[in-house]
């Protein structure tokens, strides 16, 4: 009994020890000391989880019973490591890039984040990776059993159940405190892969050095264990073919596809170049663990009694030849190997469970959602710690209910059959664009339906859960449908089989279906990141220093916010973190103090992206990248409509500046009104003062000289009052104030009026007018007198300033294109050029003041014209002066 | 060195890393051919059968062959890694 008590001091010991290397690992990491933790070895060993209890005991008693088949579960994760090229580079890129957190949220994120995908992989991960915790914990409790046996104390069941409960307890106990100590984006745990590297050198040397004392301490030598061997029971290759093919693919399926696998492999990889060291190391591991199985599997069948477990034979032998300390180192292997398994698949599992199950039934239930990051943070704990928990507490209820019976080598067969499951859908998604989640789903479904029916519950014996007649006969005699001889095949061998057929049909229906459907964008956005993602993503920057960081977060603040600011933000965090200087250490603290304050400036989805990129060494996942996407729209949408507002101003300015210039303009043109309105008053008013000066003080007037005096002031009235009936006419016409009296009459009658009017009192000098009445005989409808006031004055003007010998004015009325017109013509010497633009301004006058007017005619003309709906116009080159009237069709038609 | 002068050098410096990564690519699948010799074993009981001693010795011959190659090969490529850096790429 002694000794047992020493076992159980030892192994006590041995956990305070892994705490302790755990914790330590765990601090160095926080300090950022631990380069050492990142190196490609601790990465090789971390990997060793692969060699569970089932490695270290298990594989003896394979051995034994099936020769050398055991290696073929070391020969497919060698392959695949050695070609880690094709994919497992692949895999880590994506992982990184993507900021992936266990098998079930790959899977999810490549078809388009679909959550009910992730719970599906995550319940059969759980469903597959429970007995192998079972497993474990048998395996801790059996060589218990095995010591005390051996001391002749025999453990009650009771006493069994409570040991593996222990374990479950303290192995809970630990991966809770090492595996959700804080929520790291990048789901990297220091502390438990330092453990875990601990444990894989503690198992490679307990089982090597059973080995050597087997092969050189009882065998005697290399050659005569090698003789040993061949005259033992196993000493002939007896290997079905198919069962080695088969075993090779599903062990190198089941190391990619393994929840704690992909936990060791792609999220806790630190460096891709780690996995070129690991490429070569791993398989190195496994070689020399699987070295010495079969020397101590055949030393153990010649030393034990007939009917001795082989599977207990690394502890057993020792034992038997009363070597007890070898015995217990063994048994520290054993452990070692148990809970070095139980650990990490316990904390893959709570991961993808609380990811995945309980943090989308939590939020749901919140109203309010996930905007309260701290809260959230907590809650994910705390669905971390209980899933751990849940998980564990699985594999011991497993191992209470099954009776821990079956061979350890079968049991985990089953179990790498489950899992094997996830490499179409796995390999398909990172390889072929086309692959979709109905796809997906189709595959995962109907793998793992085959692989229960044919291999999970079969495996629980004839007649528990399958009856026997189902067996032979095929569910309700349906022959081809036999759990172990699909479509009649019988004779081959049941896992075969059952991988066979689970595989190929899994691939099939992933293949048909996705060919079928049509995926969403989203799950197309991510086909192509994770299938292109050696384009998509650059190597991950390995960071000499974590100062490093802080610089280049520091170029990046300055861009955004400013040098002055960004430089006054790091030395106030710098001085917060107690350092000198102008750079902190990036800690979780100042990053989303820093985030914060990029956000102002950039969006939070930028910020949190660039950040993501300098510090995590990830790549923008495309939600990200939508959420940039969102904001830059909405960035410039309110600068679009900046850019419109600023538009409509200057559009104003120009208005207002138009406006400006036009009145300035007026402004002249009403001064220069004026001076020529007073000058052109001024000048009769003057001569009407001088004149009735000399009539009033001179007294010797003659009544002739009186007579022309006064007739001079009644001409000069005349002027005046004429002058001002002209500039009340025009003011009353430019201001639109005028009254149209509007009626029918013939444009020749209109004629005949304008030439009598403007020819009255013109005595011998008169113009001849020259008419021709048939084109004359034309109806209007307009204000008539308004238009012969315009006849009247152009008349009037030919009368004035026709220069000829015999002065001849033509009348010519035409059709324009839907227009009347009414031509003037004379035969005088015409308007010279340069005069042409101004004559009808107001107060121009051509030529010298031959006649007495105001010089407001041709503008009043024109004011009339305009009203009336037509134009006056000058008509250069007719031989002398000639002004054409234009009056709108309606005008004559309207009177038809 | 001029210019003239390295430009052939460095090609067939990346030329040699494409190579290299072809090698790498093969090895696994020079391992699954060697590891599925033993398909072709005999099975049957009489006299002739291999033996489990000579199928270890050739199993972890292999084993050794694909580990040792693997290094190697794992060594080169972060040579050729490294130069590919220092060359500024």
């Amino acid at each position: 009994m002694g000794t047992l008590n020493v076992l159980v001091g030892v192994c006590l010991i041995y956990v305070v020890f892994l705490f302790l290397i755990a914790f330590a690992a765990e601090r160095a990491a926080l300090e950022g000391k631990g380069g050492w933790l990142r190196s490609p070895m601790i990465y090789t060993l971390s990997l060793s989880i692969y060699c569970t209890a089932w490695t270290f005991y298990g594989a003896v008693g394979y051995a034994a019973r099936s020769g050398l088949e055991y290696l073929t579960i070391y020969i497919g994760p060698s392959l695949v490591m050695i070609g880690w090229w094709w994919l497992l580079r692949k895999l880590v890129r994506i992982g990184r890039s993507q900021r992936i957190t266990s098998i079930a949220d790959l899977i999810s994120s490549r078809y388009g984040k679909s959550n009910l995908l992730a719970v599906g992989v995550t319940v059969l991960a759980v469903i597959g990776t429970t007995p192998y915790i079972a497993l474990q914990l048998q395996s801790v409790t059996v060589s218990f059993d095995v010591f005390s046996s051996a001391y002749g104390s025999e453990l009650t069941e009771a006493a069994q159940g409570s040991n593996a409960l222990l374990v479950a307890a303290g192995l809970t106990l630990f991966t809770i405190v090492f595996g959700t100590r804080n929520l790291d984006v990048n789901e990297r745990h220091h502390g438990v892969v330092m453990a875990v590297a601990v444990e894989a050198i503690v198992k490679l040397f307990a089982l090597l050095a059973v080995g050597i004392f087997v092969v050189w301490g009882l065998g005697g030598g290399v050659s005569e264990t090698l003789a040993r061997i061949d005259a033992s029971e196993i000493g002939q290759w007896q290997m079905r073919g198919d069962r080695w093919a088969t075993l090779i693919f599903l062990s190198g399926a089941a190391f990619l596809c393994l929840p704690r696998m992909f936990q060791v492999m792609v999220v806790e990889n630190e460096n891709e170049d780690h996995l070129r060291t690991a490429s070569w190391a791993f398989p190195a591991y496994l070689m020399i663990m699987s070295l010495f199985v079969v020397p101590i599997a055949v030393v153990g069948l010649d030393l034990m009694p007939a009917g001795s477990n082989p599977d207990f034979f690394v502890l057993t032998v020792p034992l038997a030849t009363g070597n007890d300390a070898l015995a217990m180192l063994s048994f520290i292997g054993g452990f070692s190997s148990a809970t070095s398994m139980v650990i990490v698949a316990a904390l893959a599992l709570s991961t993808m469970v609380s990811n995945h199950i309980v943090m989308p039934i939590w939020l749901s239930t919140q109203s309010v959602g996930a905007s309260v990051s701290g809260d959230v943070r907590h809650v994910v704990l705390l669905s971390r710690r209980i899933s751990i928990g849940a998980v564990v507490f699985l594999g011991y209820l497993y191992f209470r209910l099954s009776g821990g019976g079956s061979a350890l080598a079968s049991m985990g067969l089953i179990s790498f059959a489950g899992v094997a499951q996830f490499l179409p859908v796995l390999i398909g998604g990172i390889f072929w664009r086309g692959a979709t989640r109905t796809g997906a789903f189709a595959g995962l479904t109907v793998g793992f339906v085959i692989w229960a029916y044919t291999l999970l519950l079969p495996s629980f014996g004839a007649g528990t859960l399958v009856s026997e007649t189902m067996l032979a006969e095929g569910p309700m005699g349906v022959g081809w449908l036999r759990p172990q001889a699909f479509f009649g095949i019988t004779g081959m061998d049941p896992l075969v089989h059952a991988v066979f057929w689970s595989i190929l049909l899994n691939t099939m229906s992933f293949f048909i279906a996705s060919l079928v459907g049509f995926p969403s964008p989203l799950e197309r956005l991510q086909g192509a990141q994770f299938v292109n993602v050696f384009e998509h993503s650059s190597t991950p920057q390995s960071w000499g220093g974590s100062l490093a960081q802080t610089e280049d977060l520091m170029v990046m603040a300055q861009r955004i916010i400013g040098a002055r600011e960004a430089q006054n933000l790091f030395e106030r965090e710098a001085k917060r973190q107690g350092m000198s200087g102008l750079l902190p250490e990036p800690s979780p603290d100042f990053l989303q103090r820093l985030e914060r304050e990029l956000a102002g400036s950039v969006g939070a989805a930028t910020a949190h992206a660039m950040i993501g990129q300098i510090v995590g060494g990830a790549s923008v996942s495309v939600e990200d990248l939508m959420a940039v996407a969102d904001e830059t729209a909405q960035m410039m949408e309110y600068s679009s409509r900046l850019e419109a507002k600023s538009e409509e101003q200057a559009r104003t300015a120009r208005q207002l500046r138009q406006a400006n210039e036009k009145l300035t303009l007026i402004s002249e043109q009403k001064d220069s009104f004026l001076s020529q309105v007073s000058h052109e008053l001024r000048t009769p008013m003057t001569s009407i003062r001088a004149f009735s000066e000399i009539l009033r003080d001179s007294d010797r007037l003659s009544e002739e000289e009186k007579i022309k005096y006064s007739s001079i002031i009644h001409d000069e009235a005349l002027r005046l009052t004429r002058l001002l009936d002209d500039l009340l006419d025009l003011s009353v016409l430019e201001s639109g104030r005028v009254n149209l009296n509007l009626q029918s009459g013939s444009l020749k009658g209109i004629l005949d009026h304008a030439v009598s009017s403007a020819l009255t009192g013109a005595g011998t000098s008169k113009v001849q007018v020259v008419r021709d009445s048939q084109q004359e005989e034309v109806m209007l409808y307009t204000d008539l007198d308004r238009l012969s006031q315009v006849f009247i004055n152009l008349i009037g003007n030919a009368q004035k300033y026709c220069d000829a010998s015999v002065p001849k004015l033509r009348i010519e009325v035409g059709h324009s294109t839907g227009a009347l017109v009414v031509d003037f013509i004379d035969n005088g010497s015409g308007i010279p050029k340069v005069e042409q633009a101004v004559i009808f301004e107001k107060f121009s006058r051509t030529g010298e003041q031959r006649v007495k007017g105001a010089g407001l005619g041709l503008a009043i003309c024109r004011e009339i014209m305009t009203r009336l709906g037509g134009t006056v116009e000058y008509l250069p080159g007719q031989g002398g002066a000639a002004f054409r009237v234009t009056l709108p069709e309606e005008a004559a038609l309207a009177a038809q | 060195m001029s210019a003239k002068h390295n430009i052939p050098f460095l090609e067939r410096q990346s030329y040699r890393r494409r190579r290299l990564i072809d090698t790498i690519r093969m090895l696994p699948v020079i391992g699954a051919v060697l590891w599925a010799v033993p398909l072709l074993w005999r099975q049957s009981e009489d006299s002739g059968t291999v033996l489990t001693s000579d199928a270890i010795i050739y199993i972890f011959l292999v084993w050794l062959l694909l580990v040792v190659g693997g290094g190697w090969l794992a060594q080169s490529l972060k040579r050729s890694n490294a130069e590919e850096r220092e060359r500024g790429r």
